[in-house]
């Protein structure tokens, strides 16, 4: 996929969790968000991407494809 | 004319204390408050009447409907006189009927018998009859009324036709516009026999500000206001109570049918949604559904390039089926997926979800909702606990202030906008946040308190704003929110809205909003003391749509006004099945129900109840899919009931992605855009061609019956099942009453729906359960769905898309009343009489820096592409800001839309385009070509 796109996506909700001041808190919102909403290609090309050195994301978005993984959705 | 075996009671209802009294020697109970005329009614004792129904107040002025009451002097007109306890009533005695046998004759002096070509149709008609009138004593020189009036029948209006002389001058149609619809656009013009009713300032009808709603003539005690199918097709000879297919109002509808087919629709009565009301698309533009156009076979194509070959349904399930598992086999069983339609009914949009996630074995399904109220579902969801609105529809009846943001409610949503202006004009106070001056603004006895004119885009920080003005004044009710609410995130919102950089002050420079507007509608909207938010795609379709949807949550908790009649945060749906199709688990992340793939206990219900392995992981998006599919990791794809190519933003983006896929199969009821790219289409159904249930934006589920066979042979929720059956996959389902037993075993929030309880209750909001078994018309009453009510902090994130000196405008879109979403129904009826192009609006100042003048070709460039519209110009738009529709293909509204979408659903950010506006000499070569091609196809 467009790597771009994906980079842009992470991005803007980087964007709505960055008020919050707690770093670590607004990275593990994003990488909530994206395991709950992302399908697992789009979360593997933006973690390939981020291992790539992430061009493009910001730092929450970079912190948090940093915590996310391929393993699947765990039970909610 | 009414419904078909209506029993109109005369006069509306009351609902005061019981009052007991007597009505020709029957004892009678009613309301205090209830006319004479509709107790005797409510005991079977019709009083005649002319100028009284039960919708419109008590007029008093026919005089026929006389009675005598028993100690009292003279004879009262019944429906102007209300019980009173001990009363006894005649109905009837000789002096009574000799009084009202005179008025009938004054009235056939000037409405002779045999004016209406069939007098059954014709209230007086029937009565003078029942009376023994053949002629008048009356009748002068100077009557009947059409020989002193002459005025030709009014045949402007494709729907109905006024006939002068057939007018008795009751007022019940004038009252009907002003009432009913609240449009104001009849009055009666001229004085005694020179009465007569005028559109406008005697305009013909299509002419005047007449919206078309019908009202008038359902109210027409004669023929002189009638339907033209009416006259055409004779009386009706049947009845059936079906849900309307247009907008999210989902209002209930009688469809009355003369030789098996649909003459008249009508509004029901006693429908919750409408309130007896409907309007211009509802109760006329259903013609569509046998238009020439109805593509009725199974066609196939093996390239998007060859012609199409019409095929049984049995090969075109065949061909879908082996393509689909062809490149299954090559590609991985997440290399197709399917779109459900917010068109189609609930019991068809989980049978499209379970096929994909049963029968492919992949969560890659989503809906057209992605594109308009998918931020509704995520905000309202995190914050109260329920992904929907929380009121019905006559709550606004109790409502002090209103509020409507990012809607045009008397364009997109009429028949509501007719129950909101009742209320406003009653004296509800008015707030409007749009950066157009919609017609709420200022109409007939409606004005708007507060116009907060904002900057496309900058909805966040004006809904910012006035939570600044509230907490920082003091305006919260701080014991709601601590009975109600997680402190913590409330403590963390207030902080964050009391910052400085979001006082109106601040925010003034970014939304354009003077600090003072913002300020005086925070007031009015904290202290109510009900206020209530009515909102729409304005909110939605922006960037930060669910931040905003969140913004609006955090207000109404804020200030408490969530959980009873007359509050509330009210999405108002475009489709008339948008939020059934989201509840049916269209999303790829959710079930039906709104439960998350993920969770196990939820799977193994559906696995146990489907006999198939699902998966626990989300699929992917509209747009997600078109990406995908450019990278070819998405190769195939089901579409029910939508067309991408013309709905969604960046046309070119979308046409690319759609050509890049080896199988898309269509069902649709036409031959739409994105057909263009298909290789199966299979015939769709229309809504009066099956059973079904549609949910509306209040949450009622409604029956859709089925009134003519389907077209094309199978209902659409039959295909569904046929697809199905060829993948290996049978769906066994006699009928769809069948389906929605599943969905009520799978649905905690539909536990409590049957057919049958839809039968007995009429409609049914959700939730239905144990726990509320005729439904839940108010939500989160004692406390939130989710338990606390959540606040989440909602920064202000301007939108990527800005203007600059070579896109220096910014463009936002809408709808147009007589039109519906892309069009593909009212562009097939006669409602091309009030709305045939799309038009750029472009504020007077724009144009004149641009040299172009009122009806000019323009052309519309954007980032993502360009296209030419007629210009209109207009203070409805402020300087800078332009607005168009999309309702016709030709527009190519979305080929300037682009790509930037809502943070957390990807709904596109329809709302906010940087362009440019030029004048040129024509439309584009391609829309010159369709043009042509158009116009071939019509000779």
């Amino acid at each position: 996929m467009d790597i771009g796109r994906l980079v842009a996506m992470a991005n803007d909700i980087a964007a709505f969790f960055d008020s919050e001041p707690d770093k670590a808190v607004a990275a593990e919102g994003v990488r909530f968000h994206i395991t709950r909403f992302w399908d697992p290609r789009m979360r593997r090309e933006i973690i390939a991407h981020a291992q790539g050195g992430g061009a493009g994301l910001t730092a929450t978005a970079k912190s948090a494809v940093a915590l996310l993984t391929n393993s699947p959705n765990q039970s909610k | 004319m009414y419904a078909k075996e209506y029993h109109d009671l005369g006069t509306p209802a009351a609902n005061g204390e019981p009052v007991t009294l007597e009505i020709d020697g029957t004892t009678v109970t009613v309301p205090a408050g209830t006319s004479i005329m509709r107790a005797a009614a409510l005991a079977g004792a019709d009083v005649p009447k002319l100028c009284a129904t039960d919708t419109l107040k008590a007029f008093g002025s026919c005089r026929v409907c006389l009675v005598e009451i028993e100690g009292r002097k003279g004879f009262p007109a019944s429906c102007t006189t209300e019980v009173a306890a001990g009363m006894k009533v005649r109905t009837a005695n000789d002096a009574v009927t000799r009084l009202r046998r005179s008025v009938l004759e004054l009235y056939v002096s000037e409405h002779p018998m045999g004016t209406c070509a069939d007098s059954s149709r014709c209230e007086l008609e029937t009565l003078a009859a029942a009376h023994g009138i053949a002629e008048s004593r009356f009748a002068g020189a100077n009557t009947p009324r059409h020989l002193h009036t002459a005025m030709p029948v009014d045949a402007s209006n494709p729907y109905f036709r006024f006939d002068n002389d057939a007018c008795i001058v009751c007022s019940r149609c004038v009252r009907a516009c002003e009432d009913t619809q609240g449009t104001y656009a009849l009055t009666i013009e001229g004085r005694g026999i020179d009465s007569r009713v005028s559109a406008s300032q005697q305009q013909p009808f299509l002419e005047s500000e007449c919206v078309s709603c019908g009202a008038c003539v359902e109210a027409c005690p004669t023929g002189a206001l009638m339907e033209k199918s009416i006259i055409t097709a004779g009386l009706p000879q049947q009845a059936v109570t079906t849900t309307c297919a247009y907008c999210g109002v989902g209002c209930s509808l009688v469809a009355e049918i003369t030789d098996g087919a649909v003459s008249r629709m009508v509004p029901n009565r006693n429908g919750r949604a409408n309130q007896g009301h409907a309007c211009v698309k509802g109760r006329f533009a259903y013609g569509y559904a046998t238009h020439a156009d109805r593509v009725t076979r199974p066609m196939i194509r093996k390239r998007i390039t060859d012609e199409w070959r019409e095929v049984s349904w049995d090969e075109a399930f065949g061909y879908a089926a082996s393509e689909f598992k062809r490149i299954q086999a090559t590609h991985g069983k997440d290399s197709i997926g399917g779109i459900t339609s917010s068109r189609c009914t609930n019991e068809e949009t989980f049978l499209v979800q379970k096929l994909v996630r049963a029968a492919f074995g992949t969560n890659n399904v989503d809906t057209c909702a992605r594109v308009c109220h998918s931020p509704t579902g995520y905000g309202l969801k995190h914050t109260l606990g329920e992904s929907a609105g929380t009121q019905e529809f006559v709550s606004v009846q109790h409502a002090d202030v209103i509020v409507v943001i990012g809607a045009s409610p008397t364009e997109a949503h009429p028949v509501f906008a007719s129950q909101m202006k009742r209320r406003l004009r009653a004296g509800a106070r008015l707030i409007v946040i749009d950066p157009r001056a919609i017609a709420l603004v200022k109409s007939p006895h409606v004005e708007a308190d507060y116009h907060l004119r904002l900057q496309p885009g900058t909805n966040v920080a004006v809904i910012n704003a006035l939570a600044h003005v509230v907490v920082t004044e003091g305006l919260t009710k701080d014991q709601y929110i601590a009975d109600r609410c997680e402190q913590d995130s409330y403590e963390k919102w207030k902080k964050f809205v009391a910052d400085p950089v979001n006082s109106p002050e601040a925010m003034e420079t970014v939304s354009g909003v003077p600090a003072a507007l913002i300020r005086g509608a925070a007031r009015l909207y904290a202290r109510g003391p009900n206020s209530a938010i009515y909102y729409g795609l304005g909110v939605t379709e922006h960037s930060q749509g669910t931040t905003m949807v969140m913004g609006i949550a955090n207000l109404a908790m804020a200030t408490g006004n969530l959980g009873r009649e007359g509050v509330g945060v009210s999405p108002l749906r475009g489709q008339n099945n948008v939020q059934g199709s989201c509840d049916m688990g269209s999303f790829p992340h959710e079930f039906s129900g709104y439960r998350h793939v993920s969770d196990d206990a939820t799977r193994a219900q559906f696995e146990s109840m489907w006999k198939v392995q699902l998966g626990a992981e989300p699929g992917l998006r509209i747009p997600n899919m078109f990406e995908a599919a450019l990278d070819g990791s998405f190769r195939g794809l089901y579409i029910q009931g939508e067309d991408f190519a013309q709905s969604d933003p960046n046309t070119a983006h979308v046409t690319a992605a759609l050509s890049a896929m080896e199988c898309i199969v269509i069902q649709d009821i036409f031959h739409n855009e994105t057909a263009r790219f298909a290789h199966v289409f299979l015939p769709g159904s229309s809504f009066l061609e099956k059973d079904g249930t549609f949910t509306n934006a209040e949450r009622r589920i409604s029956r859709v019956r089925k009134i003519i066979e389907p077209l094309a042979g199978l209902a659409d929720w039959e295909v569904t099942a046929g697809l199905s059956s060829a993948l290996g996959y049978p769906m066994t389902y006699a009928h769809p009453s069948q389906i929605m037993d599943e969905i009520a075993a799978l649905t905690p929030t539909f536990r409590g729906v049957s057919y049958e309880k839809l039968d007995q209750l009429g409609s049914i909001q959700w939730p239905c359960n144990e726990r509320a078994p005729s439904g839940t018309p108010t939500m989160h009453v004692d406390s939130f769905v989710r338990g606390k009510g959540k606040f989440y902090v909602t920064a202000y994130v301007p939108t990527n898309e800005r203007t600059s000196g070579r896109y220096p405008l910014l463009l936002t879109t809408g709808r147009v009343l007589t039109q519906y979403n892309v069009g593909a129904q009212t562009r097939r009826t006669a409602n091309l009489a009030w709305h045939s192009e799309d038009r750029l609006e472009l504020h007077p100042h724009d144009a004149e820096a641009r040299g172009i003048e009122h009806g000019d070709w323009v052309g519309v460039t954007s980032r993502a592409g360009d296209t030419v519209l007629r210009v209109e110009i207009t203070d409805r738009v402020a300087p800078g800001v332009v607005y168009t529709t999309f309702h016709f293909p030709e527009s190519g509204a979305n080929l300037i839309t682009t790509e930037n979408s809502d943070w957390a659903t990807n709904c596109p950010e329809y709302k906010v385009t940087a362009v440019q506006v030029v004048k040129v000499a024509q439309p584009a070569a391609w829309q010159l070509r369709r043009q042509a091609k158009q116009s071939a196809s019509v000779d």
